[in-house]
């Protein structure tokens, strides 16, 4: 009799998300909200902005998730999310979780007020920025998100995008909250995992999920995860944890790090790159993943 | 128990009698005092709610909404700028049917700046979907915040508590302090018929299609045509508990008079004094002080003007390129009346310049002397 082989499950059966929702085929977002909540369980209240996920969870009055939803306005995922906090305390509700998700435009450049102020305050609450590295649910328009030589409808081929993509986690991380992670969407145990521990800590949660978007990044939407796994591969998008603004954890070490020009060729949006182009974003890479490290005591 | 506050402190204490739970603020010149005294509440446990210190008017109101929809009473104030910075919020407020009251101290707004009064910032809420109550004195500051959170959370619909820089919110008048037992008596918790909760989940302000966003918006006209009738009610019900009527206007002696003053806000007050002087020297003039503006009380409007034969509405704001917005509005509301009497629009006082007796004074001679106004604008104490 053969041995048999048994892989443990640590992510849980339970689907809080229907299909029927109305995200694009190959939809980064559309699976981080699946894991998140997930992670996260039917007691999680959810604040969504103005961003893709408005549209996906279906409009009035349908819902593809099984919890409750407040869409609020573009600018105040986090401040929308701590008015929930506070109203659930006072009417003694402690245990449900309260959740900000929204997308990169709404959390490195609208909604980065609200966010700050939140997080000095550190309120109770989980904020996750799903970032597909642009406004792509108004027509892929850069944000401060979009990486460095992208093509978008507002940085086009001639004029793509000169400016590198605003360090987000450094400035959560200035603001010293209990608990900041990177996580993708090609790495479900590792996210799963993050949301699980970011919903046992108290104050202000701030996860960076890295969700790729075909239709903004003219990819194929089969390639997604491949997309999502070669940015975390590459150094692109490193996932690590850093706690208390202090404590900071590389999860996932890289014995060689893939060159960039392998994530970046699979994608439409950097199509334009001349071999010197790809260089200096090679040399950008290689710099923000060296940081990483030395910050991680690597 | 009777105390000598502040108009500021008058929006606190009927926060606090309310038992609001969830109170997220931003300071701002002249307001600061509303939130100063509720935050020590808040600290000294006098109050049981959460006080929000945001960074910002806008997250202000983003966090008292969320607040409201967790099931929580919600209350905030501001003025001027930080309306203004609200503005987006304030139809999330209405739109979204979270019933959060507020105080908003009247400012100009800049440039130049200003910390001065007149009406302008709140006027350019009006169309917001929100309740608004302009004040005259402390005490009404005070019992309207409580009567608000009924009128408020029975519709559904926000209230907005409004009194004059300065001339009400840093002035200093006796004010009768309600027993928390009768308050708590009068207002019943907050027990919205929906919530956040996972409990009975439901995604609120979703995509709403061409095919049921004008039903959502009819509702709210709807129930705020209930408003007038409730404001009577609630305003009645209070006078029975209190002994203080609280309406939609205060008329006085406009019955027998010719020329009625429309005021609103602190100038209300003083119209009623100069309404006096001018009695004695034998000039029949009355004045209607129009308290509610949003929705505007078409019928108690209706009813008393239509009675005299001249009407002089003073504005503490203007429309630019049009009139002075309740110029505006009364005439909207007697055009095509019967007995419809001539309407002169005047404005004055803007930037916190002073509106006094000798105003008024100016105005009924105007008014008297005239059969209709020679410009669409009679300025007063304007330097041309």
């Amino acid at each position: 009799m053969s041995k048999e082989r048994k892989m443990a499950v640590t992510i849980p059966r339970e689907e809080l998300m229907s299909p029927g929702h109305l995200a694009c085929q190959g939809c980064g977002a559309a699976l981080a909200m699946r894991l998140a909540l997930k992670a996260l369980g039917q007691k999680t209240i959810v604040c969504i902005p103005a961003c893709c996920w408005a549209v996906i969870d279906g409009p009035f009055p349908y819902s593809s998730l099984d919890i409750p939803i407040y869409h609020c306005a573009f600018e105040t995922a986090a401040s929308s999310a701590s008015g929930v906090r506070a109203g659930l305390d006072m009417v003694g509700d402690r245990e449900t979780a309260v959740l900000a998700w929204a997308g990169d435009g709404g959390t490195f450049d609208i909604g980065l007020q609200a966010l700050s102020g939140a997080a000095e305050r550190n309120d109770d609450i989980i904020y996750t920025c799903y970032d597909n590295e642009a406004y792509m649910n108004t027509g892929i328009q850069r944000s401060s998100a979009t990486p460095l030589g992208a093509w978008t409808t507002t940085t086009p081929v001639k004029h793509y995008k000169k400016e590198r993509k605003k360090d987000i986690i450094g400035i959560m991380a200035a603001h010293a909250i209990p608990y900041i992670a990177t996580a993708s969407v090609a790495y479900p145990e590792d996210m799963v995992k993050k949301f699980k521990k970011a919903r046992e800590i108290k104050g202000t949660k701030f996860i960076h999920v890295f969700a790729p978007c075909p239709a903004g990044w003219k990819s194929r939407p089969e390639d997604t995860i491949k997309l999502a796994r070669l940015a975390v591969q590459t150094g692109y998008f490193p996932l690590y944890e850093i706690e208390n603004g202090e404590k900071w954890t590389l999860n996932l070490k890289l014995k060689e790090r893939k060159p960039i020009a392998e994530y970046l060729k699979l994608q439409g949006r950097f199509r334009h790159l001349k071999e010197e182009e790809i260089n200096w974003i090679q040399q950008e890479v290689d710099a923000n993943y060296e940081r990483v490290l030395k910050k991680c005591g690597l | 128990m009777r105390k000598v506050i502040m108009g500021n402190h008058a929006l606190s204490y009927g926060a606090m009698l309310s038992r609001a739970q969830v109170i997220a603020a931003y300071p701002i010149t002249p307001q600061t005092q509303v939130v100063e005294l509720l935050s020590e509440m808040c600290a000294d446990g006098i109050l049981n709610a959460k006080f929000i210190k945001v960074e910002s008017e806008h997250s202000a109101m983003a966090a008292c909404l969320g607040a409201s929809l967790a099931g929580a009473r919600t209350f905030t104030a501001t003025s001027a700028q930080g309306l203004a910075l609200m503005h987006e919020m304030l139809h999330w407020a209405a739109g979204g049917r979270m019933p959060v009251v507020m105080g908003n101290i009247n400012r100009a707004l800049a440039p130049g700046w200003s910390i001065w009064t007149d009406q302008n910032d709140s006027l350019s809420e009006r169309d917001t979907g929100w309740i608004q109550f302009y004040c005259s004195s402390n005490q009404e500051v005070l019992d309207t915040v409580i009567q608000a959170y009924k009128v408020s959370e029975k519709l559904m619909i926000p209230s907005m508590i409004i009194l004059d820089a300065f001339a009400l919110s840093h002035t200093y008048e006796v004010v009768e302090i309600p027993e928390q037992e009768k308050v708590d008596a009068y207002l019943p918790p907050f027990n919205p018929p929906f919530r956040l909760t996972p409990e009975d989940p439901h995604a609120f302000g979703g995509l709403t299609s061409p095919d049921h966003y004008m039903e959502l918006r009819y509702k709210l006209q709807k129930d705020m045509e209930k408003v007038p009738d409730l404001v009577e009610e609630t305003g009645r019900e209070y006078e029975k508990m209190f002994g203080r009527y609280l309406g939609q206007v205060e008329e006085y002696l406009c019955a027998d008079a010719e020329l009625v003053f429309v005021t609103s806000g602190t100038a209300g007050y003083t119209a009623r004094v100069a309404v006096d002087e001018l009695r004695e020297k034998g000039l029949k003039v009355g004045n209607l002080r129009i308290k509610l503006f949003r929705p505007f009380p078409f019928k108690k409007v209706r009813e008393i003007l239509t009675r005299v034969p001249k009407v002089a509405v003073l504005d503490r704001n203007l429309s630019y390129g049009h009139h002075g917005i309740f110029y505006q509005e009364v005439k909207s509301a007697l055009y095509g009346q019967p007995n419809q009497p001539v309407i002169f629009g005047f404005v004055a006082g803007l930037g916190g310049r002073d509106i006094t007796r000798e105003s008024f004074k100016e105005i009924a001679d105007y008014a008297l002397k005239h059969d209709r106004a020679e410009e669409e604008i009679v300025w007063i104490g304007v330097k041309k």
